[in-house]
């Protein structure tokens, strides 16, 4: 009880204190001539969040790159070493060829399908839409950790038993014999199966965008594609996808980010075994099961590596949208 | 005749087949979360012998009990001590990178200065950057603060510290929404009428008063979005209480224990995941309108 005493009160006084640290600043500021003012006025606004993001996401980056050249304590300098290790490590290979399965598979079959789901129910009624929506859109609100056990329910294995799990329980009514989902690792089974989880959890944001920018293209523009004798096909491919582009794009690029990002719900699922891991897991397991402080950044910055490209792009479509206002 | 064609009009109008498909897709998507609802009400001997839906399709004949929810709020698991620790983590942790994001987001928006375009699309650039990246670091710093604290005379036994308590995991937290916190703002206040704010100041009122009495209350649909936003992924977090806040256990740390135990029947696992996903649920629910209009304003131009 006493924790939410003190949360009610951090969630009152924090944000007045921040405040008069806001005030504070300004007060500062004033003090100062006319000229000087007009160049800080800025940084009372921006200051604070340029102290923060610098300080716990700038400066912990730039650490860990250093980390990365280091022995598993910090200690000393070993240049290169911890990136040859890792990549004359087989399974390490295997991490990072899940990785490439996941932003192959992933972000695609998310926005696809938040490009079909968007379009059925746009067609329907006002009330199926939106239960239909909510219900696809619940997963948003649901841990990882729940998620985790509705999904390890699903596809949980029972030899020689009355199967418990949805999935199973299928097969054997069909006549197949139940598998061991999570554990089996032919085709990539397992990994497909917990792609299957992300999916799950992200076609609501996928829907939501889409469905907004569907809902956007102009009537007159379909119907004139009708009346000039295309069929809802030849409509849909050549007069709605190339309205919702740029919508796809962002949302395909947003979901590309969290997927190449990915590891609470392999941690929830699998722990990285089976040969599910992906190099966000591999961090934690470098890190905090054997200690390698080293060979983590190393993992961490082979991570941060592959996501540069598209932090690049995201920062050069913001300039374009700039230069657009 | 002509009520013939009528019925069939309606029908068409109906969209039968549409409505078939997505039936079909929707009962993919609630399925195995009814399975939780379902389970976390059902005996031991019952979860670990026959599926769920052998209940639903018998509903009479079940041994119907509440005896797992008995278990996760009983000493072993305690999870009413881990609600309201998720709740002290999740509160100010929501509430707190908006006051500063607000802030900067007007800077951004309403004040030019040199250098501008450089400092946001630094912020732009900071979204992607995942997690992993920063922990070690962090978690060093706060270590190093603590060694600081400790010389503060009072504190020789570091009664006062960082690492492990709320605050630490509304710092991490904090950093963490900021960019997207601060990009989501700006792209809203920058649909604000410009207008507005020039006359205001021609009427001799401060950039802090224009912030507080104008664009603040304008901005409430935006604020209102993030907040839910924010609120979903801290509540919803495991790594950066576990991490941060060690000291406190938070629900997902428990229920994930749970689930590490599930031998023991998936009623308790299930009754524990209801539990912790009652509150997004509601909030979500019921602030659906403001998340999904603060969603497509983010992104959609």
């Amino acid at each position: 009880m006493s924790d939410i005493l003190f949360a009610i009160l951090a969630a009152i006084v924090g944000p007045a204190v921040t405040f008069l640290f806001y005030i504070l600043l300004n007060f500062i500021v004033n003090r100062f001539p006319e000229k000087a003012q007009r160049v800080l006025r800025p940084y009372v606004f921006i200051g604070p969040v340029l102290v923060l993001v610098g300080g716990l996401l700038v400066g912990p980056t730039i650490q860990t790159m250093v980390f990365a050249f280091m022995n598993e304590d910090s200690s000393e300098f070993v240049g290169f070493k911890n990136f040859v290790k890792l990549f004359g490590d087989s399974q390490f290979i295997l991490t990072v060829r899940n990785n490439f399965e996941w932003i192959a598979v992933v972000p695609l079959v998310t926005v696809v399908l938040g490009i079909f789901i968007a379009t059925l129910t746009d067609k329907l009624g006002p009330v199926r839409e939106r239960v239909f929506k909510s219900i696809i859109f619940m997963p948003m609100a649901i841990s990882f950790v729940a998620a985790s056990s509705i999904w390890r329910l699903t596809y949980s294995w029972n030899p020689g038993h009355t199967q418990i799990g949805m999935l199973n329980a299928i097969v054997e009514a069909f006549g197949g014999k139940a598998i061991p989902w999570i554990q089996n690792e032919d085709f990539t089974i397992n990994n497909l199966l917990l792609m299957v989880i992300v999916v799950w959890a992200n076609a609501g944001f996928a829907m939501t965008l889409l469905s907004a920018a569907i809902k956007a293209v102009p009537e007159e523009t379909v119907e004139a594609a009708a009346i000039d004798g295309a069929n809802a096909f030849q409509s849909f491919f050549q007069v709605v996808v190339p309205q919702i582009w740029g919508t796809a794009v962002s949302v395909f690029i947003t979901v590309l980010i969290s997927t190449m990002k990915i590891f609470d719900v392999i941690w929830g699922m699998t722990g990285g075994n089976f040969h599910t891991n992906v190099l966000g897991v591999d961090f934690f397991r470098e890190y905090f099961v054997y200690q390698n402080t080293g060979r983590a950044a190393a993992v961490v910055m082979i991570l941060m590596i592959a996501i540069i490209p598209i932090m690049i792009y995201q920062v050069r479509t913001y300039r374009k949208q700039e230069e657009l206002r | 005749m002509s009520s013939m064609n009528h019925f069939v009009a309606r029908v068409r109008k109906f969209r039968p087949l549409s409505t078939l498909i997505m039936l079909v897709v929707v009962a993919i998507w609630a399925l195995p979360t009814l399975g939780l609802l379902v389970t976390a009400f059902r005996t031991q001997m019952s979860s670990v012998t026959t599926g769920w839906w052998t209940a639903i399709f018998d509903p009479f004949h079940q041994d119907w009990t509440t005896k797992a929810f008995t278990t996760v709020f009983s000493s072993t698991w305690d999870l009413g001590p881990a609600f309201f620790s998720t709740v002290a983590i999740s509160v100010p942790a929501t509430i707190l990178p908006i006051t500063f994001a607000a802030f900067a987001a007007y800077g951004f928006t309403f004040l030019t200065f040199k250098g501008r375009e450089v400092w946001f699309s630094l912020i732009i650039a900071l979204m992607v950057v995942p997690m992993q990246a920063v922990i070690v670091a962090i978690l060093q710093m706060f270590m190093a603060f603590d060694q600081w604290l400790l010389t503060i005379p009072g504190n020789e036994y570091g009664d006062i510290k960082l690492s492990g308590e709320y605050p630490a995991a509304w710092i991490v937290h904090s950093a963490f929404a900021m960019p997207l916190a601060v990009y989501i703002l700006r792209n809203y206040m920058m649909t604000l009428p410009m207008a507005l704010i020039e006359a205001a100041r021609i009427d001799g009122a401060s950039h802090f008063q224009i912030f507080w009495r104008l664009i603040i209350p304008m901005s409430v649909p935006a604020l209102a979005s993030f907040a839910i936003f924010q609120f979903l992924w801290v509540w919803n977090d495991y790594f950066i209480a576990y991490l941060f806040a060690g000291n406190h256990t938070v629900m997902t740390y428990q229920i994930l224990s749970m689930l590490g135990q599930h031998g023991e029947g998936w009623q308790v696992v299930m009754a524990g995941s209801l539990i912790s996903i009652i509150v997004p649920l509601t909030v979500f629910f019921s602030l659906q309108r403001y998340f999904v209009r603060g969603l497509t304003a983010g992104s959609v131009k």
